[in-house]
């Protein structure tokens, strides 16, 4: 077996944030005596990448994704723990570990604001010493891939957000890293900007065999890219495997839709099925626990008049809101 | 391997595309570079003209050539990094900076470097206009001369790397305002701006010697003057090295420990 390219051992970061109550007396009182707070952002996360592996890092606002992103780019020191990306650590900032990776922020902005963004493409060619036959061809595809040809002339304040959006990806990737950390790539784009930079990505990865992780709050981003997922909630590592497993896991519902005729007639029972979740003139949406599905369906054709029926996983976004709705003490983890 | 000579090439060309953007700033600029020296020759003319033309062996047009000369030597040593380290921390502008394969002082002293070179069609016809103004009297021995231009590149150097560490306090406190103050009002009174040194009551002129500022502006400005003897010369040589190997170091480790504590904020 080939080693990882991201290896992440029992890896941990504490802030320390000052606090103090409300009202005059505590600012006084806080100006002679600073009360700190430990913060734990990241709480013992162990997991690997394979080289070439796209893995979509998921978590609510605040789960510590961002911050273990910045430990696996070299941003943050940890508290505890180890990283290694392709054997490299990255609180060191090694040049040579630095060229291999890149960080793509969606709110951050590397590309210099009054100048067209081929300029700030120019510097980093500097930086990276990249041979100018090479930087030519890796611009030619980026540019092409990314459909970018024009945009690059422009001075970058005059772009919208998301053609910066896709200047910042290009000129993040000119060095050609083999290890990206995107973290919401596509925020605020709209839904065709989402598809061509997700489009984008999934090609880079092909050509390239480059690792990803990748966090988002766009399931489609998730769902058209990662094979494999990591989910952290409250800095703690909650499931680590298939999308499709995530929602076996940690949905023990199914979801039925009926189509039953005439509905409004009758005032069936629905309740003692399942939970109704929708109800109109025509049709019902019930949830019932998974394993009681084959009965509860049984019962339903033989008690209702069903004209129509499907059942269903619930969607993805439904999982992932009940897996963060879960209370931090009570790790989802320890549900069959 | 990274050249660091092409990543300047590079940055001289961003910096003075996005210098030659801002036409309007460049003019209020230039007329503040004027100005000062107007002013503080103004001063020191009133000041003259009370005490029968001559003040401690200065006499007017000595003031018009120390104030234009001390024009030129502040330019090349002037440091502004500290005003925006704090935003650049702040804003996680240091962040990008961080993730790129070369040390984030390059991108400063890129930055100074050709910021200087390029604010040159502004210094040089006011220094002209100033000379035509003022009528200085300038008449340095040659190796005096000779010895302004490595001075004034020390001074560079020097004003740069203390500049810099003192900027790096953004690391530990979001009020570097104050901190900045002081940098500047110290020197304001050290470094012979307000008045030539020579003028100062001894205890400033003994305080002026031990700190770093004398180094940056006085040295090579009483230089190019001639106001030197070969002692002074090599005494000033001696102490500008000696600040700039002690700030490097202190920088260094200032670096080292801010980026420690440096937790990327935002984002």
């Amino acid at each position: 077996m080939t080693p990882p390219a991201i290896a992440i051992q029992s890896l941990r970061k504490t802030y320390q944030v000052s606090q103090r109550e409300a009202g005059t007396g505590a600012a006084l009182r806080s100006f002679f005596r600073r009360s700190t707070k430990d913060v734990v952002a990241v709480d013992d996360i162990s997991f690997t990448v394979q080289p070439g592996e796209i893995v979509g890092f998921l978590g609510p606002n605040g789960a510590g994704k961002t911050t273990t992103l910045k430990m696996l780019s070299g941003l943050l020191y940890p508290t505890a723990g180890e990283c290694r990306i392709h054997g490299y650590i990255p609180s060191r900032r090694e040049a040579a570990f630095l060229r291999q990776i890149t960080l793509v922020m969606g709110q951050r902005n590397q590309l210099v604001w009054d100048l067209p963004a081929g300029d700030s493409f120019e510097l980093n060619r500097a930086i990276y010493s990249i041979p100018a036959a090479e930087y030519q061809r890796t611009l030619a595809e980026l540019t092409e891939l990314l459909e970018i040809g024009d945009l690059i002339k422009k001075p970058v304040r005059n772009l919208s957000l998301g053609e910066r959006m896709k200047c910042e990806v290009a000129g993040a990737l000119l060095h050609r890293p083999s290890v990206l950390f995107l973290d919401e790539p596509t925020i605020g784009l709209d839904v065709t900007a989402q598809r061509r930079i997700r489009e984008f990505i999934a090609a880079y990865n092909r050509r390239h065999g480059a690792t990803l992780l990748l966090t988002s709050h766009y399931m489609a981003d998730v769902e058209a890219l990662a094979q494999r997922v990591v989910v952290i909630h409250h800095g703690r590592l909650l499931f680590d495997g298939r999308l499709a497993s995530l929602v076996e896991r940690f949905s023990p519902h199914k979801t039925i839709t009926l189509h039953v005729e005439p509905l409004n007639g009758h005032d069936h029972d629905l309740a003692q099925y399942g939970q109704v979740i929708e109800r109109d003139a025509v049709s019902v949406k019930l949830r019932i626990p998974k394993a009681e599905t084959a009965r509860i369906t049984g019962r339903l054709l033989a008690e209702l008049p069903v004209t129509d029926m499907t059942i269903e996983d619930p969607s993805i976004e439904e999982v992932i809101e009940q897996v963060f709705n879960a209370p931090a003490d009570r790790p989802a983890e320890a549900q069959p | 391997m990274i050249s660091v000579w092409g990543f300047y090439r590079a940055r001289f060309k961003t910096a003075l595309a996005v210098q030659l953007q801002y036409r309007v700033a460049l003019a209020i600029w230039m007329l503040g570079l004027v100005l000062e020296p107007i002013i503080y020759l103004s001063v020191w003319t009133a000041v003259a003209a009370g005490s029968g033309g001559v003040v401690n062996g200065f006499t007017v047009s000595d003031f018009a050539a120390y104030y234009i000369v001390l024009l030129v030597v502040q330019h090349f040593t002037q440091i502004w990094h500290m005003w925006e380290f704090d935003w650049v921390i702040r804003q996680g502008i240091l962040s990008g900076r961080l993730l790129r394969p070369i040390h984030p002082i390059h991108n400063d002293a890129a930055e100074n470097i050709m910021y200087k070179l390029l604010m040159l069609v502004v210094v040089v016809p006011s220094v002209v206009l100033l000379v035509l103004l003022f009528q200085p009297v300038l008449n340095p021995p040659l190796w005096s001369a000779l010895a302004f231009v490595p001075a004034l590149l020390l001074a560079g150097v020097l004003a740069f790397l203390v500049g810099w560490c003192v900027a790096l306090a953004a690391f530990w406190t979001t009020r570097t305002f104050a901190i900045n103050q002081v940098y500047f009002i110290a020197m304001f009174f050290f470094s012979g701006q307000v008045a030539p040194l020579a003028l100062m009551p001894p205890l400033l002129q003994t305080l002026a010697t031990l700190l770093p500022f004398r180094w940056m502006v006085a040295f090579p400005t009483e230089l190019l003057l001639g106001r030197l003897t070969v002692e002074a010369a090599l005494a000033g040589f001696a102490a500008q090295a000696g600040w700039i190997a002690l700030s490097a170091v202190f920088t260094l480790l200032a670096w080292r420990a801010g980026i420690k504590r440096y937790t990327a904020m935002g984002g």
